[in-house]
C-alpha cells in the first residue's frame, strides 16, 4: 500500500515541479496523438459521410470492413506499418522507421476506422429525407455536407473523442514503429511501460496520472463543445 | 400569354424494373395551385422529387420556363427557383429564425436582407414570437409552420409540398390550410402539393390531378373531378360511393332510362337500349324528403335509411331503395327530419346529377 501512496505523492511532486523529461514526453504524446487525430478526423469524417450517402455495389461489405477496423489490435497495426516502412518494405525509402512520423502513421491507421465507423452511424441516423430537404433549399454539394455534419455534430464529436482515446492510450503500435527512443519517440504510454519494467513506480504512476489528466482534459473540452447549447 | 412554368414530357421513373411514374405530358401554369391526389404509391412524391431534380428520371424531359436543364449544369441554380416542404418538418437543430433563414444563407444574401426576408416569412406564418425558440421545442403544427416559412422565405417561383398537413392534428391542419391558402393566393405562387385528402385538394387547388399506379388518371377543376369523374376509381377516391351499373331500357328526347333491380333511373344523354352503363351520383346531389312530394327531379325512390355515419358537420346516410344510395345530410337536417336507421324516406335526384362513367354499347358486348 505504501508503494502506491508514495508513488502517487511522488507522481504529483514530479508533475508540480514540471520535471523536464515528463514535460517532454507529455508534449510529444500530445503532438503525435493530436496530429494523428486531426488527420484521422479529416479522413474518417469524409469517408464515413461518403459511405453513408453514396450508393455503390459492395456497400455492405465496406461497412463491415469499417466496423471490423474499429477493433483493430494496435500490435497488428504496428506490425503492418513496420512491414510497410521497414528498410526493405514498400515505403522503406522514406526512412520513417523509429520516427514520430511513423507513430503518427500507425495511429492514423488505428483511428481512421473508429472515426469512419462512428461518423457513418451518425450520418445514417439522420432523418432519411433531411438530405433531400437540404438540397431542396438550394444547397451546393459543399453546403450539403457542411449542414449534415452540423446536424450530426454531437455524434461526430463522439467520433473524434473515440479516435483520440484510441490513439493516446495505445502502446503496441507506438513502441513497434517508434522504438521508445528517449527525447525522440518516447511518449506517455511507452515511457510508462518502460518505467514500470524498471521498477520506477513513482515515475510510472506520474506518467499514468498525466495520461489520464490529458485524456480527461481533451475529452472534457470536446464534451463542452458537444453539449454547448446552440444560440 | 406566358407559357407554363414547368412542362413535363414523356416522364418515366423506373424502380426495381417496374415503372413507378409514367407521365406522357403535364404542364403547370404560372400562379395556379395544383393538387396531386391519389393513394399511397400513386407516384405523387416521385413526381414532386422529379420536378425538384432530387430524383433523376429514367426517361423524359422536365422543362423550366421552356428550357431544359442542360446536363452538367449545377442543378442547385434551378432548385433555388423553387422550394419544397416535406411531410415531416425536417428542421435543423437550431433556432426557428436560423431555420427560416437557412435557405437565404445558402444563397449568400447580405445579413440585413436575410434578417428582413426571414422576419417577413415568420410574420406571414404567424411565428414571429417563436423566432428564438429551439426547433426541437416546437409542437408539430408550429414545426410545420416553420418549415413552410423556411420555404417561403426564399420567395420561390414554385412551391412544392409533399403531404404537408398529414402529420398534423385537425385544429393545426385547419388553421395552417387557411393561412397557406391566403399566402399563396396573395403572392400568386405556383404551387403543387401532394395529398391523399380530397378535402384539402378541393379546398386549396385550382386544378386537381388524380394519380394512380404512377399515372395521371384524370385532371381538371375540383368541381369537374368531383362531379364528373372519369372512372370508378376517381369517383370513389373523390368520395362518391353511389356507383351503379344497369342496362339502358329506353331513350327519348336526350334522356335515357337505366334499369337497376326493377327501378328506372333517368339520366341525360344518348344511349342505345340494351347498353350496359356504369354511373355515379355525388352524395351532395341526393335529397331526402319525408313524403313523396312533386318536384322537378326526374328520379324519386321510396326506401328506408340503412345506416347513418357521423362525419363532423354532416352525416353520411346509406339509403336502400332496391339499390343503395349514399348521401350527405347536414346534422341540422338530420335533427329536423328525425332521420334514423330504418326510417322510411323518399330520395330524389335530378337526371343531370347522374354522371355516366362507362357505357358498353350492345354491339361491343360479348
Amino acid at each position: 500500500m505504501d508503494l502506491i501512496v508514495n508513488g502517487i505523492i511522488q507522481a504529483f511532486s514530479l508533475i508540480a515541479s514540471l520535471d523536464p523529461e515528463v514535460v517532454e514526453v507529455t508534449l510529444l504524446s500530445l503532438k503525435i496523438s493530436g496530429a494523428a487525430t486531426l488527420a484521422s478526423t479529416c479522413i474518417g469524417v469524409s469517408a464515413g459521410t461518403a459511405v453513408a450517402f453514396l450508393r455503390f455495389p459492395g456497400k455492405r461489405f465496406v461497412i463491415s470492413m469499417v466496423n471490423t477496423g474499429m477493433g483493430l489490435p494496435p500490435v497488428v497495426v504496428g506490425l503492418f506499418v513496420t512491414l510497410l516502412i521497414w528498410r526493405s518494405g514498400p515505403l522503406g525509402m522514406l526512412g520513417l522507421m523509429y520516427t514520430p512520423a511513423a507513430m503518427v502513421l500507425a495511429q492514423i491507421v488505428i483511428a481512421v476506422p473508429i472515426i469512419t465507423g462512428v461518423t457513418l452511424a451518425a450520418m445514417q441516423r439522420l432523418p432519411g429525407k433531411l438530405r433531400l430537404q437540404v438540397l431542396a433549399l438550394g444547397a451546393t454539394r459543399r453546403q450539403l455536407v457542411w449542414l449534415l455534419m452540423k446536424e450530426a455534430r454531437l455524434p461526430l464529436l463522439t467520433a473524434v473523442m473515440a479516435g483520440f482515446g484510441g490513439v493516446i492510450s495505445e502502446i503496441g503500435a507506438s513502441i513497434m514503429v517508434g522504438g521508445n527512443i528517449k527525447g525522440y519517440t518516447r511518449v506517455l504510454t511507452t515511457a510508462t511501460v518502460m518505467e514500470t519494467g524498471k521498477g520506477n513506480f513513482e515515475v510510472a504512476i506520474a506518467l499514468g496520472v498525466i495520461l489520464l489528466i490529458l485524456a480527461f482534459t481533451v475529452n472534457y473540452l470536446l464534451t463542452a463543445i458537444q453539449q454547448r447549447k446552440p444560440k | 400569354m406566358t407559357g407554363p412554368v414547368i412542362e413535363i414530357q414523356d416522364l418515366q421513373v423506373v424502380r426495381n424494373g417496374m415503372p413507378t411514374l409514367s407521365i406522357p405530358g403535364l404542364a403547370f401554369e404560372e400562379g395556379r395551385v395544383y393538387s396531386l391526389i391519389g393513394p399511397n404509391g400513386a407516384g405523387k412524391s416521385t413526381l414532386l422529387l422529379s420536378i425538384m431534380h432530387l430524383l433523376r428520371p429514367d426517361r423524359g424531359v422536365i422543362q423550366y420556363r421552356g428550357k431544359e436543364i442542360p446536363r452538367g449544369t449545377a442543378v442547385y441554380h434551378y432548385r433555388r427557383k423553387m422550394a419544397m416542404v416535406f411531410q415531416e418538418p425536417l428542421l435543423f437543430t437550431e433556432s426557428v429564425f436560423d431555420n427560416v433563414a437557412s435557405g437565404l444563407k445558402m444563397r449568400g444574401l447580405k445579413r440585413d436582407d436575410i434578417r428582413g426576408a426571414a422576419e417577413r416569412a415568420m410574420e406571414l406564418l404567424g411565428i414571429s414570437s417563436l423566432a428564438k425558440r429551439r426547433a426541437g421545442a416546437l409542437s408539430g403544427g408550429e414545426a410545420q409552420r416553420v418549415s413552410i416559412a423556411r420555404a417561403l422565405a426564399v420567395d420561390p417561383e414554385i412551391l412544392l409540398m409533399d403531404e404537408p398537413f398529414s402529420s398534423l392534428d385537425a385544429p393545426s391542419r385547419e388553421t395552417l390550410i387557411t393561412d397557406l391558402d391566403r399566402i399563396i393566393r396573395e403572392r400568386k405562387i405556383t404551387t403543387v402539393f401532394a395529398t391523399h385528402d380530397r378535402g384539402e385538394a378541393i379546398r386549396l387547388a385550382d386544378e386537381i390531378i388524380v394519380m394512380n399506379g404512377g399515372s395521371i388518371v384524370q385532371s381538371g377543376s375540383p368541381n369537374d373531378i368531383t362531379l364528373y369523374p372519369a372512372s370508378e376509381f376517381v369517383a370513389s377516391f373523390m368520395g362518391t360511393e353511389t356507383i351503379l351499373t344497369g342496362r339502358v331500357s329506353g331513350s327519348r328526347d336526350g334522356v335515357f332510362t337505366v334499369s337497376i333491380n326493377g327501378a328506372a333511373i333517368e339520366t341525360v344523354g344518348q344511349a342505345e337500349p340494351g347498353s350496359v352503363v356504369t354511373f355515379c351520383i355525388h352524395p351532395d346531389n341526393i335529397v331526402f324528403s319525408s313524403d313523396q312530394q312533386k318536384t322537378s327531379a326526374r328520379n324519386s325512390f321510396s326506401g328506408c335509411v340503412v345506416k347513418s355515419v357521423p362525419m363532423g358537420l354532416f352525416q353520411k346516410i346509406y339509403f336502400n331503395c332496391g339499390f343503395t344510395l349514399v348521401a350527405y345530410v347536414t346534422n341540422h337536417s338530420v335533427e329536423e327530419m328525425g332521420i334514423r336507421e330504418g326510417m322510411p324516406l323518399t330520395a330524389s335526384f335530378k337526371a343531370t346529377s347522374v354522371h355516366v362513367i362507362k357505357m358498353n354499347q350492345p354491339a361491343l358486348m360479348k
